[in-house]
């Protein structure tokens, strides 16, 4: 439960990269990371941010964690201007990057952790009390005397996961911190991360994530952000309930032809994707009503395609974002690659 | 600022510094087991010392009674600190930025990031002095040259050696500044840095026979002044007719003042690299291609 008062606030914030290009030497391009985004985040909150890669997802942590700063706009967090007051701002927050092997190599797990510690003044037995607890928590408890250079990059994850929790900050970015983590330690983070919001309900964190499921059982509310530019943000149930009058499908069909041709100019389909699966193809329907279903079978009979199989299903997070965007978070990141 | 918000940072400066000291001598004496580490920190400067004996007698062609000697020998010995703390300094950022890929997560920490980079380069600093004193010893011990006890000007050796080493690691954080900006390659101007210091500061051969263009460039070096005081402290004569006429009080306030001037600039350029690198987002860029 939210508590009064915002821990983020951010208004019209934009960022735009310039990138050489390679092809015409001494030109440039821009990209824009961020476009206009404004957010508020109250204290106490799990705010998600979903998108594809290269959606703006990190620069916005980045911004909001003072390691770059924005082209125009302004973000606050507790209150305070990250840039005219970066250094305040330091002393109340953390960060934890996913999929990266971040670490001192020579050093103990524990004497990792512990020099994170002495930067925030954490008194020594305080800081190695937390450690262990962390540590057990993260499944390291048995690595502890461990040189860094030793562990595997799961392993790694998991203790700047553990650094992150360690200074107790008031806000805590996490940026995809589960990801390439098998499901097992995926689900056992999560947990942890939930847990240690019930138990400090005055801490903020904003989570970063391409994993709609992700989102879906974790946060309080969810910006779903793509390009740059918030496309929604509410809880994610309401995000899903925006959807209720539609329809939401799932086919498998078999089949030769262009199926995307068919369904783009099929009656009563709001959105689709189409996804080859080793010969058949998956697809995703949002309909405009069930009505339109019937119609739709037809068509793709009337092609040559062949029902495998068909599920109407609740609405999704992952629906919500091909509502707004008009494609699958996945081929997002296709989009955003060839950028 | 408030007096409370100095203190803060004054604290959080001083944490940075002995935490990054810590860091860094861990990862100076870790690489390998203490044994071979201290053959290692024992093996290095001898060899290095009897190199420079091999070039000075057999290529040179010069005798150890020369005076000449023991300038050549003492200025090679105290060069050991010039890269040791301009590389531990300024390394130091392409070490955590590349390597640990932890300087981001020392952005976001309530750390000081320059008194960070110096505490890092305290490390280095300590096992360049350990180097030093050792080619020192085999100087006296086995190649003879003359260092009485008696005759070392102690407050002197010590004035000089701490401003010296202060000049070195502001250097170094001049080039941190420089290398937060830039790819790894970056490595290269701190070598090229060393390099234009080994030349125009008088390390193995006096000022004197430089050019002049070059020799003014000298006297605008603090290491130039760090050297000419050290073996004033030592062999009792600095060995450079330019600044004979220099009285020591004169060369050591020389040298505290370009210290001084020189913190300041590098504090100043390292804080204008980090807006910089803030602005273009390259504070946890990797270049390691």
């Amino acid at each position: 439960m939210a508590l009064q008062g915002f821990s983020i606030e951010t208004q019209d914030l934009t960022r735009v990269f310039r990138v050489k290009r390679r092809e015409a030497r001494g030109q440039s391009r821009e990209i824009v990371a961020l476009d206009r985004v404004t957010l508020t985040v109250r204290r106490g909150e799990l705010f998600g941010v979903l998108g594809p890669n290269g959606a703006g997802k990190t620069t916005l942590i980045k911004i909001l964690a003072t390691l770059l700063s924005p082209t125009s706009g302004t973000a606050r967090v507790l209150g305070i201007d990250v840039a005219q007051n970066p250094w305040e701002v330091r002393r109340r927050i953390g960060m934890v990057s996913g999929g990266e092997s971040s670490g001192y190599g020579l050093l103990t797990v524990e004497e990792n952790l512990w020099m994170f510690a002495q930067f925030y003044g954490i008194p020594g037995r305080e800081a190695r009390r937390r450690i262990r607890e962390l540590l057990a928590i993260v499944g390291l408890a048995d690595r502890a005397r461990t040189k860094v250079y030793h562990l595997s990059s799961g392993m790694r994850q998991k203790m700047n996961f553990a650094r992150g929790f360690l200074t107790e900050p008031e806000v805590l970015f996490l940026d995809e911190p589960t990801i390439g983590l098998d499901v097992g330690t995926a689900r056992a983070l999560r947990t942890y991360i939930r847990e240690w919001l019930d138990e400090h309900p005055d801490r903020t964190i904003l989570l970063t994530t391409h994993y709609m499921h992700e989102a879906d059982e974790l946060c309080d509310r969810v910006a779903i952000i793509d390009r740059g530019r918030v496309l929604a943000c509410d809880a994610p149930a309401a995000l899903k309930r925006g959807l209720q009058g539609e329809a939401v499908f799932r086919l498998t069909v078999d089949g030769e032809g262009d199926l995307g041709a068919l369904l783009a100019n099929a009656h009563g389909v709001v959105r689709f994707t189409a996804e080859a699966r080793d010969g058949p193809t998956e697809l995703s329907l949002i309909l405009a009503d069930e009505g339109a279903l019937v119609p739709v079978l037809a068509a793709l009979q009337g092609a040559g395609a062949r029902l495998l199989s068909l599920e109407k299903r609740e609405p999704t997070l992952e629906d919500v974002f091909l509502r707004l965007v008009g494609r699958a978070l996945s081929e997002g990141e296709a989009d955003a690659a060839s950028r | 600022m408030t007096w409370k918000e100095a203190r803060a940072r004054v604290e959080e400066a001083g944490r940075s510094l002995w935490v990054a000291a810590w860091l860094g001598w861990q990862i100076e004496s870790n690489w390998t087991d203490p044994f071979l580490f201290a053959v290692y920190s024992v093996v290095k400067p001898v060899a290095g010392a009897l190199i420079l004996v091999f070039m000075y007698v057999v290529v040179a062609r010069g005798g150890l009674a020369n005076p000449l000697f023991p300038y050549v020998f003492v200025g090679n010995a105290f060069y050991i600190y010039v890269g040791a703390v301009l590389m531990g300094v300024s390394w130091a950022v392409i070490d955590d930025r590349e390597h640990y890929g932890t300087l981001k997560y020392l952005y976001v920490a309530p750390v000081s990031v320059p008194a960070y980079l110096l505490g890092r380069g305290a490390a280095q600093t300590g096992v360049a002095t350990l180097s030093t004193g050792i080619t020192l010893l085999v100087g006296v011990g086995i190649l003879g040259i003359e260092i009485p006890p008696g005759g070392v000007h102690g407050a002197l050796l010590a004035g000089a050696l701490v401003l010296g080493l202060l000049s070195l690691a502001f250097l170094g954080l001049l080039l941190g500044g420089a290398t937060l900006l830039t790819a790894r390659h970056n490595y290269f101007l701190g070598q090229a840095v060393a390099g234009a210091l080994y030349l125009l500061s008088g390390v193995v051969f006096p000022l004197d026979v430089l050019p002049p263009p070059l020799q003014a460039l000298g006297k605008a070096l603090p290491t130039t002044y760090w050297l000419e005081a050290l073996r004033r402290a030592l062999l009792g004569d600095g060995g450079n007719a330019t600044l004979g006429a220099l009285p020591t009080g004169t060369v050591l306030l020389i040298l505290g003042l370009s210290t001084a001037g020189l913190a300041f600039a590098s504090v100043l350029v390292f804080r204008l690299a980090e807006g910089l690198a803030h602005r273009r987002g390259l504070l946890d860029m990797q270049t390691m291609h």
